[in-house]
């Protein structure tokens, strides 16, 4: 029977021995382990990075910029100039609607539609683009008799867009403080001016990094394209309707599986350019919403 | 008409977006929802009928003779591709976004996390040229074998490896696609965990990783459930990346887990060429019952995401 401070000591201390170094165990166990995650991450990227530039790299040339796709060869310039055109369509499409339902969430939260328009905001940027592509292909391509062509590709890109925008200007909306607000509406301003004139311009930084984030998204998406744009290896004509049109990320798709060395290095150029946007646009959009958020002047202390 | 009632009406579009889309896929689908039943979600038969036939009566739809359709093999590919993805994709996802907020020095953060959330960046047609270009070699002619010969005792891991195009290598790249959500989102609310917990944990005696394990990942708990059930809706909903790596198999439910699979939203794509040939339409219309499906599962998967999220952030502000 343990009597003695000594005894009644001795176990405990050989367990809590054995309990630190199991501790000492978890720790390193934990530690090692988030680290390999995220350094599995970062070499899968790098992987992807290094196939993209190294053969889109070798694959581009002048040709590729500066034709039209003949065949299994050619360049890409119908498709680049198709990007172009689907993309800022489709941007431009949503980008009134976006910023509406953006500005009616921050400023009118108390309005009745609210919640309902932020939880179809949220859930339609959960909805998988290729259902977005089949429905516009159900109501554009067919119903409508839009054939493949500029205005359903864009249509379908603005649906992808729109939630997007919205709830990147309502947060934007959101970081202006309430003051700037209040002292536009005690001078005298209407709801109109206040958000117009006074909170959109100082939201504005982030509100152009979530259009940017929609047009990145526009450019690298596929699957909803692919029934609405169809695919042409001509310039587009100006034509709205009945006129399909060509886009970089059809090309990576199509061109990949052909035994042509020359769709290949077609495919390549395409994904080099594609991802190079996109990845540009990502880290331009992230600089200016860090850059933004470092030097509002509203975040400082007050004096 | 005032300011405020505009921004509304417009800005309803939003969300009447999403509506029309379900109501008019459903409208297009009907014939097809009626013909099918529930042998749509229950049986493995994928045919459009004899193309050269007449077109019968049945059910009061003009369908071609013998045609069915029945997506089984589809809601198994689409499920079994998600649950390795997202299986895999929960432990690294946590890992790194705990290393990223607890591991990395500030000034590095911000770079490393965006190096690694670029990820989600990456279009999903690029994840496909990449796996088909390389890493299906490499998986089909280096590990699939070397998994089948060492690892071929735990069940489904044995067997014919196939040719890299099939359900392991969707659920690998997959992974890498849905990853960067879950560690975005849990690296966000890791960092903003305040200073308080952190301090009474170490005043305990706990060290920096027992903090992180028992006391800041638990409270950000919901985040990490809401995240991963949002990622679980991109990786039901992939479809290009899919496309080009699942080898696009019809009617055919996997025997291993490295067998060819067809997911609903690559079908999608893969199939509607060839449902264009049916005259009578109901393919078309079956396709559009397919996508109809995808988007109420994925309306359900990220609803209940949305729900899980809002009550965490109410919870936090409360707090």
């Amino acid at each position: 029977m343990a009597t003695t401070a000594t005894e009644i000591c001795a176990p405990d201390r050989r367990a809590r021995r054995g309990s630190l170094l199991r501790r000492r165990l978890f720790d390193l166990v934990g530690w090692g382990s988030s680290a390999l995650a995220l350094l599995l991450l970062g070499g899968a990227m790098l992987w992807i990075l290094g196939v993209v530039f190294l053969r889109g790299l070798s694959a581009l040339s002048p040709t590729i910029l500066t034709h039209v796709t003949e065949g299994y060869g050619g360049g890409l310039l119908n498709a680049i100039e198709g990007t172009a055109v689907l993309a800022l369509g489709g941007v431009l499409l949503a980008a009134v609607p976006g910023l509406a339902a953006g500005i009616y969430l921050a400023e009118f939260d108390a309005g009745r539609l609210a919640p309902f328009i932020r939880f179809l905001a949220d859930v339609l940027v959960g909805v998988p683009s290729i259902v977005i592509g089949y429905f516009g292909y159900v109501t554009l391509v067919v119903d409508l008799g839009w054939k493949f062509s500029v205005a359903a590709g864009s249509l379908a890109l603005a649906i992808i867009s729109l939630p997007y925008i919205c709830r990147t200007t309502e947060m934007a909306l959101r970081q202006v403080p309430r003051a700037l607000r209040e002292s536009a509406y005690a001078l005298g301003a209407g709801d109109a001016r206040v958000v117009l004139g006074i909170c959109l311009p100082a939201a504005l930084p982030g509100i152009l990094t979530g259009i940017l984030l929609a047009l990145a998204i526009s450019v690298g998406e596929t699957a909803p394209l692919l029934y609405t744009a169809g695919w042409s290896n001509y310039l587009w004509t100006g034509h709205l309707t009945n006129e399909p049109i060509g886009y970089l990320t059809y090309a990576i798709w199509a061109f990949i599986t052909e035994p042509f060395s020359s769709a290949h290095a077609l495919a390549y150029a395409a994904a080099l350019l594609v991802t190079l946007f996109v990845l540009i646009i990502s880290i331009l959009s992230r600089t200016i919403l860090e850059g933004w958020r470092r030097r509002s002047p509203w975040e400082r202390p007050a004096l | 008409m005032n300011f405020r009632r505009f921004t509304a009406l417009v800005g309803s579009i939003v969300g009447v977006a999403l509506i029309v889309m379900v109501a008019f896929l459903g409208i297009y689908a009907w014939p097809a929802i009626r013909f099918n039943g529930w042998h749509f979600l229950t049986q493995n038969n994928w045919n459009l009928g004899n193309l050269y036939a007449n077109p019968i009566t049945i059910r009061g739809q003009q369908i071609l003779p013998a045609a069915h359709y029945g997506i089984l093999f589809l809601i198994a590919g689409t499920l079994l591709s998600t649950a390795i993805a997202i299986s895999l994709a929960v432990p690294v996802g946590v890992g790194a976004a705990i290393f990223l907020a607890e591991g990395t020095p500030p000034m590095l953060r911000s770079w490393v996390s965006l190096f690694v959330e670029l990820l989600a960046a990456i279009p999903s047609v690029v994840y496909g040229l990449w796996g088909y270009v390389v890493v299906i070699p490499f998986l089909s002619h280096r590990v699939y074998p070397w998994m089948a010969k060492y690892l071929g005792f735990i069940p489904f891991l044995g067997g014919h490896t196939g040719s890299g195009y099939g359900l392991l290598t969707c659920g690998l790249v997959l992974t890498l696609m849905i990853v960067p959500l879950i560690t975005a989102t849990l690296r966000d609310a890791l960092v903003s965990q305040g200073a308080s917990r952190r301090e009474a944990a170490v005043a305990l005696g706990a060290s920096r990783f027992e903090t992180v394990w028992t006391v800041l990942l638990p409270e950000v708990r919901r985040v990490l459930i809401g995240s991963s059930i949002l990622a679980t809706g991109r990786a039901l909903g992939e479809t290009m990346a899919v496309l080009m790596i699942s080898g696009n198999a019809v009617n055919y439910l996997p025997h291993n887990i490295y067998a060819p699979i067809s997911t609903m939203a690559s079908f999608i794509v893969s199939q509607l060429d060839s449902a264009l040939t049916d005259p009578t339409g109901m393919a078309v219309r079956a396709l559009a019952e397919v996508a109809l499906a995808l988007c109420l599962i994925s309306i359900l998967v990220n609803g209940l995401a949305r729900v899980l999220l809002y009550y965490q952030d109410r919870h936090s502000a409360g707090v």
